[in-house]
């Protein structure tokens, strides 16, 4: 018995099915938050220096992702250390989108939103949360910040845990310099610190 | 998690992808069953009910490997626990619109419900309507499809074998 006559395959056309179905997966999200079944949301960000990808949990942020980050990489992560529901819900970063675009037109020095510091460890903690107290338009040094957490020898460590922030712009890893005023290094890389730097009034124009 | 077993078979499992990444690989399947299964008008919300299903179920996979068999599943139990419900159940009919001139040879206008072949696969009992598509919109062999409606091989082909057989009857 062939079926091929009788059509069935036509009752949804497979581009109609397609198109239905990218609407219908887009309004899941929604449902999912309300149902609190939603652990880890993700979003993109306008940004003068590239699209951001941020991840926001119930606990706060998580995540903040420069363009050109292998984004599979970054999904499986999150998949793996915190949850694997994860799902596209671009309303649950409003807040931090808003105090981005705040940040980057110049009108916030402060970034006042919950952290999610489940992708931090170890040192890391300490090393960002003296990192997060650097304030705008002010810089500090790996060996200072070693200093203040109490490990003065550690530069080296200070500065493997500050490439490991995986929540880079909201806690300020770009405002910790080398010793003498080179700029060290950035997970998004060194022009971006640069334009941050900037931004912030912390270079000379 | 941490049974021997699992541990056993860690290096065979292929890790759990995103959940986004999942309903992007398999959203598109999942709504065109359902869109035949129980009916454009209703996909959507079984669509939701699939895929919140599986967003419960999601922290407890342990393995990432043939999730659309998985999704699938979920979706067939959905299909015929709609008919069951009741709602807009399928009402067995008696007599079809007679079919129009010529149209065995002209595909159905897959939104005009009143289309022959609508009305049709509507009249089939669940498990026929459901075996039936995913024999003949989305092609899945009969093991798998016994699989997806948790019943032996030879059920899920006597189903797809009657509700064709009834198509045709209904269609002429």
């Amino acid at each position: 018995m062939t079926p091929a006559d009788l059509h069935l395959k036509h009752l949804a056309p497979a581009a109609d099915a397609d198109r239905r179905a990218r609407e219908a997966a887009g309004r899941l999200a929604v449902a999912a938050a309300d149902r609190d079944l939603l652990d880890v949301a993700v979003a993109p960000v306008d940004s003068p220096i590239g699209e951001l990808f941020v991840a926001v949990t119930p606990r706060g942020l998580a995540c903040v992702a420069f363009e050109d980050e292998d984004r599979d990489a970054i999904l499986a992560r999150l998949a793996r250390e915190l949850s694997p529901r994860i799902l596209e819900h671009p309303a649950a970063a409003d807040e931090v989108r808003r105090q981005l675009d705040e940040y980057f037109e110049g009108a916030r020095t402060r970034f006042q939103v919950r952290l999610d510091r489940r992708l931090i460890h170890g040192i890391a903690l300490d090393v960002l949360e003296a990192t997060a107290r650097v304030p705008f338009g002010h810089t500090t040094t790996y060996g200072e910040l070693a200093g203040k957490i109490g490990h003065p020898n550690a530069a080296r460590a200070v500065g493997n845990a500050l490439g490991s922030n995986p929540i880079p712009i909201v806690v300020p890893c770009h405002r910790v310099l080398r010793a003498g005023g080179a700029l060290g290094g950035y997970a998004g890389g060194l022009p971006r610190k640069e334009q941050l730097l900037r931004l912030e009034g912390a270079l000379a124009v | 998690m941490s049974t021997a077993r699992s541990r056993g078979s860690a290096q065979s499992r292929t890790p759990v992808p995103s959940f986004g990444d999942f309903l992007e690989a398999h959203r598109a399947a999942v709504y065109r069953f359902l869109s035949v299964a129980v009916g454009p008008s209703d996909a959507d919300d079984c669509f939701q009910e699939t895929f919140l299903s599986a967003l419960r179920a999601y922290p407890r996979l342990t393995d990432g490997a043939r999730l659309d068999r998985w999704v699938l599943t979920i979706a067939s139990r959905k299909a015929i626990d709609h008919h069951r419900a009741g709602g807009r159940r399928a009402v067995p009919v008696d007599e079809v619109p007679e079919p129009r001139e010529g149209r065995a040879a002209q595909p159905p206008d897959p939104t005009d419900l009143e289309d022959p072949l609508w009305v049709a696969v509507r009249s089939l009992p669940s498990r026929q309507r459901v075996a039936v598509v995913h024999r003949h919109v989305l092609d899945r062999p009969y093991d798998e499809i016994a699989e997806l409606m948790g019943c032996s091989e030879a059920t899920a082909r006597a189903n797809v074998y009657q509700g064709t057989k009834r198509l045709r009857e209904l269609i002429g």
